[in-house]
């Protein structure tokens, strides 16, 4: 594999903040590991390599590095292109930019047309430092319902390196969420590795089920051992793969357990709790389903930990959530 | 490598000047001329090919006078540039639809999806019963030509204004992938108020895209009648976005071959737009006498004018 200088180009301000350096981060160390056996994997951005984890990527691979410029929608029409011409594309840019400015050219180009296009957003939900401009509450929502396209939303940026491994092979159109690198260095526990379609029972309990997605995975596993203090026990479903969405898993632990809380970082509309209630309805099972998610509200502007707090998806609120379901 | 592979390495090599001896149109001083791919069964006359566009616009009318209303005009209108492109500029044909030499044609414009079917029965490639298929429920001649069911349909464009960043996207991946095939993209000058055309444009131009080359359709018409919005000077938008331009009469054969030639003879790694003026309803007076021929209804008793008209077209 090609190296960088790991002494040159230090990232500083925001992007530093973000957690981010010009060494790969585990998102970028899958990205690379993949390159250097596959000389048709091309990654682009928008003028935002640094704040997606492609810094060491540009350095490792220049003749494969894509900058359009702050240009969203050709980003994702030249994605599209360049896949036509057979090969695999990761397209990075904020999750908000994709989302809003990006879709018609990505249902059209990427999803319609089925390119091999993986779209990849980064600070998603609520975890911008730059306020509502860059947040993005409603991605999950929105490419759910693009048809053709699959949709993950992994727990931290080793599981987005395993996530995006698992897109490289995978020969159709994807979106992935990229959670923070920093997050990298807090893992809860050893969590599985990333499966996709398939949720995973990271804990079994019987008093309630909390199913949680992405970067929420790490608060609903401190919520289910705070609760275990507390003598109540929690199940925690994982779930990484939006969609596909493995309904069968998450009814039967909700037939079974009966009172169910979500956790999002994304709206309450359409995103987790939207799929972990249809799937409860579709299967005939019968269950209680609390939302942990963003109430339909723009989120303020903040740190990631502020503006979780202001929006009530930390572990204390899924703590508060369960005992309030409990009584 | 760095990305200076779009520069003078660039895939279209020299090679013949046979186009020297056809005299056609106004030529640039002679730099280095650039290898044709031509299609696989050779030129053809000018004669033959104001042919080949009469009948596409036969076959264009035969496929809208099933749905009784249609982007006929457009059809009319574009029938001397894709008889140009499909029949001479362009390697590509039946046997190459899936073969990865073939030049590549989006139309940008999926609006003009007729005139592509149009293209295709004369290619042999749709039966005249196919034709009838066209905008009925179900079918997959549909009003915007998506890929997947009817061959050499490579493009979505439906929504405007996606071809020339795909094309752009496109072009890089097979200069990337040392894929000689050149790339062409169809396109509207409605197209030319979306934004993401000069989001394109920019892209194309700053990386020397010079397997690229862009066909704009000035009809100066789009949904509301007459240009709502000035595109013009249009040239100099491209040129100053690092294009090489030229503008034809897009309804002249001679005109639309000549600026063909022409683009392929540029001697620098700028990508290439043919902006050619054409006449909404070309070769049909009834359907250029509407006061707003966009998208037409015509009744059951004018389609048979109309079809004899295109039928005696020069």
């Amino acid at each position: 594999m090609s190296t960088h200088n790991e002494d040159a180009s230090k990232i500083t301000g925001a992007a530093a903040q973000m957690g981010m350096s010009s060494k790969a981060g585990p998102w970028c160390q899958a990205l690379l590991a993949a390159a250097h056996e596959r000389d048709d994997i091309i990654a682009m951005s928008a003028d935002l390599k640094k704040y997606t984890d492609l810094t060491a990527f540009a350095e490792a691979y220049p003749e494969r590095y894509v900058e359009v410029g702050m240009a969203e929608q050709n980003l994702v029409m030249a994605a599209a292109g360049i896949a036509r011409a057979g090969l695999t594309v990761v397209a990075t840019s904020f999750a908000a930019f994709l989302a809003h400015r990006g879709l018609d050219f990505a249902t059209m180009q990427i999803a319609l047309s089925r390119s091999n296009v993986k779209l990849v957003g980064a600070a998603p939900g609520a975890n911008t430092t730059f306020g509502p401009s860059h947040a993005c509450v409603d991605d999950l929502s929105i490419w759910r319902a693009v048809p053709n396209m699959v949709v993950l939303d992994p727990v931290d940026p080793i599981a987005a390196g395993e996530a995006l491994t698992f897109a490289l092979e995978y020969d159709g159109p994807v979106y992935m969420r990229q959670p923070f690198n920093r997050a990298g260095s807090e893992r809860v526990q050893n969590l599985p590795s990333f499966r996709f379609g398939q949720a995973a029972i990271l804990r079994e309990g019987g008093d309630v089920a909390i199913v949680a997605a992405g970067d929420r995975v790490r608060d609903a596993v401190i919520a289910a051992q705070s609760l275990a203090a507390r003598g109540v026990s929690a199940t925690v479903v994982r779930v990484e793969t939006i969609k596909p969405f493995d309904s069968k898993t998450v009814a039967e632990v909700a037939a079974r357990i009966g009172k169910v809380v979500t956790v999002e970082n994304h709206s309450v509309f359409g995103g987790l709790f939207s799929a972990t209630s249809e799937a409860i309805v579709q299967q005939g099972v019968s269950a209680v389903v609390r939302p942990i998610a963003i109430n339909d509200v723009f989120p303020p502007f903040g740190t990631p930990d502020f503006v979780a707090k202001e929006l009530s998806i930390r572990a204390q609120d899924i703590v508060d959530t369960v005992e309030s379901l409990l009584s | 490598m760095p990305l200076a592979v779009f520069g003078s390495d660039h895939a279209c090599r020299a090679g013949s000047t046979e186009d020297d001896a056809r005299g056609l149109g106004v030529l640039q001083p002679l730099g280095r001329v650039y290898r044709v791919n031509r299609s696989e069964d050779g030129r053809r006359s000018e004669a033959e090919l104001e042919r080949i566009a009469r009948e596409i616009r036969v076959k264009s009318v035969l496929a809208a006078r099933g749905k009784g209303q249609a982007y006929i005009g457009q059809a009319l209108q574009s029938a001397e540039l894709l008889s140009c492109l499909f029949f001479d500029e362009l390697r590509w044909g039946p046997d190459l639809v899936d073969d990865d030499s073939r030049d590549r044609f989006l139309l940008s414009v999926g609006h003009y999806a007729l005139a592509f079917y149009g293209m295709l029965a004369a290619r042999g490639m749709l039966t005249d019963e196919q034709l009838g298929g066209y905008g009925q429920d179900g079918n997959m001649l549909t009003l915007g030509a998506e890929p997947g069911l009817v061959p050499g349909v490579e493009f979505a464009g439906g929504s405007l204004g996606q071809g020339l960043g795909v094309a752009s996207g496109l072009a890089w991946g097979l200069s990337y992938r040392k894929n000689t095939a050149r790339v062409f993209n169809y396109m509207s000058d409605g197209e030319i108020q979306e934004g993401s055309t000069w989001e394109a444009a920019m892209f194309a131009g700053d990386r020397g895209l010079s397997n690229l080359t862009t066909i704009v359709d000035v009809n100066r018409t789009q949904a509301d009648g007459k240009l709502v919005l000035e595109i013009e000077p249009l040239a100099k938008k491209f040129e100053s976005f690092g294009w090489w331009t030229t503008e034809v009469d897009g309804n002249d054969i001679r005109e639309v071959l000549g600026a063909f030639a022409e683009a392929r003879r540029v001697d620098d790694d700028r990508p290439r737009a043919v902006i050619a003026h054409t006449r909404l309803g070309h070769g049909s007076p009834t359907i250029q006498g509407r006061p707003n021929a966009h998208f037409v209804r015509v009744g059951a008793d004018e389609w048979d004018a109309v079809a004899n008209e295109v039928e005696e077209s020069e």
